[in-house]
């Protein structure tokens, strides 16, 4: 008999400690399925953040070093420098990349460092316990906004929207985990950031929008719901550069 | 200072510290450093900016000093000798990062050309980061190995020391100046590395890509129960072993002295001067001047007289003198002068005060 | 014997080079030396200046509350540090920029002479700073002549052979001025 698919390489045999319906999961393992497409595997280094997604060097089977809160692409930078022939990439949470790393983000970008990021936006933080993140819907609820999201505690903030004005920027895609053919989409932007990187186009940022069923008060299924209903609408889904 | 490094191989040249401490860095092998413009150290910003790419080394002026560092933190991540500094208000903010280095085991140099605080205070020079240098400054149980040069000559010769056990030791040093070291320009020997910091130090823990090996992880998070102790445990270990074989300093005059002045840094210049005027005139007054501040040189404290009196002084409101206090064997024999924000202990305050203590 | 100097002026009347100058001539006669500057926020508004002390021995602070020689090129800077010399110290004043100051109340020497005036003469008011430098370093041979001018020389050299034969003219004419009022 054909095998015709199995676990990535690059993706341990172990359980993961995500919340069931969590997107990181689904993510993990598409990049994992990336690194082993462009046999990578053995040059590949990847910056961990803080946020849910911390234990990725759990899963991953190739060199990850963690990053404080926010500093990821000031980490990969210094690496990837360094040492331009290993691909580098970051994989941050909406918390890490667009509140306590704008700054980082923005400047990294404007750099055009040769770089890849998988932002995850799933509108929340999910390790602290379910506060506002700078991509919650308006109206949204979380432990830190009791009654719904309003103007004044900011407006969902369009990271890739303002990435894709610098001139630094190669390639900005938005795209979402909420259907199979998303999941698919959402594995070949992957692969295209990455391909970006081999061939030394400049920085390139890859947005998905990932369920937190957990923090949304809701099941795994009402979370898929709730991202084709209420947050592609706020963030559509696409290329942006 | 443009200057051709070639050129100036052993050759003697005028310097200042900022530059010294950026051409030192560059002999012992840094091909890294990330910065953010502060007074006064910028000059060895503008330094690694001219001269690291003749290292084929990478110079990045950083968006911030948070960037600075952690950019600092991978390119050491990646196994290379990297480097920062700024000016203590830069320094409160690198201290998230030289926590994780220190928790990630991973070798990084900072200096720090301190200025006046608290606050954004001014840019004269002053020594009141001592508590923030030597009792960790950022989160958790940690040390920095401390240097603490006089003459910009030591700046440069430390940073052979710092790159070297850095790597030995797995843990950030730190160069702790100020701005009158970091302004004055100095004659300098250029020489290259000495014997003793030439080892390489492999370092089989960097990123590389993991071709023909395990994956390497670098982390500080240890959530599964006793890890975190553990890594702490090992951290400790290493400490004491650092505290037992690398307290540095000189002294001079103490075997007769019933004074002894206690200062670092540009502060023991003037310190030193004072002692060697009233050695001559036949004042028993000595000098102990640490050079590193972590470990602090309790070593230099092991006398059997216990008359001996000591007499710290610094450009601050009394940081080091309660390393002094907990390496006597009574702590009512230390007294203390200093001054901060700018201000200098000048000579005069020094000799006044030595007399009283001789009397 | 240690030498303590202050040197001031206004921004780009070459104080900080004349410094640097001296202190490398001194390093390179095998003395020791220091050189500080005013930096930061303390040179906006265009006073410069530095402190540079020579000695045999091992040198303590390179900050100079008293010095031995004030070398002052402006007003303001005379304003600034003129109370700053040891009884017995030497006050080079630029005549051209700074006014006589009254019959001073300690003991000193003054040399009281038109650095900027004679620098136009020579080709440049550029070159005020290297007149200065030889009239003092004729007056105060902490350095030899012969380093001096290989320091200048070597300073030059990056600029064009003219600009050293203008600087090494200057130096002459303050050399000759200083050893007149010795």
């Amino acid at each position: 008999m054909k095998k015709i698919y199995s676990r990535p390489q690059s993706l341990y045999d172990v359980v993961t400690h995500y919340c069931p319906g969590c997107g990181h999961g689904i993510v993990h393992k598409l990049v994992a399925q990336v690194v082993d497409e462009l046999q990578i595997r053995e040059k590949v280094i990847a910056v961990a953040p803080v946020g849910c997604a911390v234990l990725a060097y759990d899963y991953w089977n190739f060199d990850c070093t963690e990053a404080a809160h926010g500093r990821a692409l000031a980490v990969a930078t210094g690496i990837k420098r360094m040492r331009p022939e290993t691909v580098v990439f970051t994989y941050q949470g909406d918390g890490d990349l667009a509140a306590i790393g704008t700054n980082e983000t923005i400047h990294t970008a404007n750099r055009g460092e040769n770089l890849t990021t998988i932002f995850i936006n799933n509108a929340v933080y999910g390790m602290t316990g379910g506060q506002m993140a700078p991509t919650t819907l308006l109206g949204q609820k979380t432990t830190t906004t009791p009654h719904g999201r309003k103007e004044q505690e900011g407006r969902p903030l369009k990271i890739s929207e303002l990435l894709a004005q610098l001139e630094g920027v190669y390639y900005v895609e938005r795209v979402s985990l909420h259907t199979p053919q998303q999941v698919i989409n959402a594995q070949k932007a992957i692969k295209q950031a990455f391909q970006n990187q081999i061939e030394e186009k400049g920085f390139s940022l890859v947005e998905i929008l990932s369920p937190c069923p957990t923090y949304w008060n809701c099941s795994a299924q009402e979370a898929m719901d709730w991202i084709a209903e209420f947050m592609v609408k706020e963030f559509p889904l696409g290329r942006i550069k | 200072m443009k200057s051709n490094n070639k050129e100036n191989c052993f050759r003697k040249v005028l310097m200042t510290g900022n530059d010294a401490i950026a051409e030192g860095a560059l002999r012992a092998g840094c091909r890294f450093y990330a910065g953010y413009p502060i007074t006064p150290q910028n000059e060895l910003t503008s330094y690694m900016a001219i001269h690291m790419p003749e290292y084929q080394g990478v110079f990045i002026q950083a968006e911030s000093e948070l960037a600075a560092i952690n950019m600092v933190f991978g390119a050491s991540a990646a196994g290379f000798r990297a480097m920062t500094s700024s000016s203590s208000p830069g320094i409160s903010l690198k201290q998230e990062g030289i926590s994780y280095l220190a928790g990630c085991e991973l070798p990084a140099v900072i200096v720090n050309i301190m200025r006046g605080g608290p606050g954004l205070g001014n840019i004269a020079p002053a020594q009141s980061d001592y508590f923030q240098a030597t009792k960790g400054g950022g989160h958790g149980d940690y040390h920095s190995i401390v240097f603490a040069p006089s003459s910009v000559q030591e700046a440069y010769n430390l940073m052979f020391a710092a790159f070297y056990l850095a790597d030995k030791f797995r843990t950030p040093v730190m160069i702790l100046g100020d701005g009158m070291l970091g302004q004055m320009m100095e004659p300098v020997v250029l020489h290259s590395a000495p014997l003793e910091f030439s080892e390489n130090i492999d370092k089989p823990w960097a990123l590389t890509g993991c071709k023909d090996r395990n994956p390497n992880v670098i982390r500080s998070l240890y959530l599964k129960e006793g890890a975190l102790e553990a890594l702490n445990e090992r951290l400790q270990k290493r400490y004491q072993m650092i505290e037992k074989t690398q307290q540095r300093f000189e002294e001079d005059f103490v075997n007769d002295a019933q004074v002894i002045v206690v200062s670092y840094g540009a502060m023991a210049r003037i310190v030193k001067s004072v002692v060697k005027k009233l050695r001559q005139r036949k004042l028993k007054v000595g000098y102990i001047r640490p050079i590193t501040l972590w470990p602090f040189p309790v070593k230099a404290f092991n006398r059997k007289k216990t008359t001996v009196k000591y007499l710290v002084v610094e450009m601050s409101y009394g940081q080091m003198v309660e390393d002094v206090c907990l390496s006597v064997p009574d702590k009512k024999k230390v007294y203390f002068l200093g001054r901060a924000g700018g201000a200098i202990p000048d000579t005069g305050q020094i000799t006044r005060k030595i007399y009283k203590l001789l009397r | 014997m240690e030498h303590r100097i202050i040197l001031a002026g206004a921004g780009g009347q070459g104080i900080m080079l004349l410094g640097k100058i001296l202190a490398e001539a001194a390093m390179k006669d095998n003395k020791t030396v220091t050189w500080l500057p005013s930096y930061g926020a303390e040179v906006r508004g265009g006073t410069a200046n530095c402190m540079v002390v020579i000695s045999e021995e091992e040198i303590g602070s390179p900050y100079i509350d008293q010095a031995d020689s004030l070398i002052i090129f402006n007003q303001p800077s005379f304003e600034r540090f003129g109370n700053r010399l040891l009884p017995g110290g030497i006050l080079l004043l630029n005549a051209s920029l700074v006014e006589k100051p009254a019959f001073p109340k300690k003991k000193i020497r003054l040399i009281y002479q038109p650095f900027t005036d004679i620098a136009m003469k020579v080709g440049s008011v550029k070159v005020a700073n290297i007149v200065a430098l030889g009239c003092f370093l004729a007056v105060v041979k902490l350095v030899r002549k012969e380093t001096a001018i290989e320091i200048i020389r070597s300073k030059a050299k990056e600029v064009s052979p003219q600009i050293i034969e203008l600087n090494l003219k200057a130096f002459e004419e303050g050399f000759i001025l200083g050893q007149d009022v010795k």
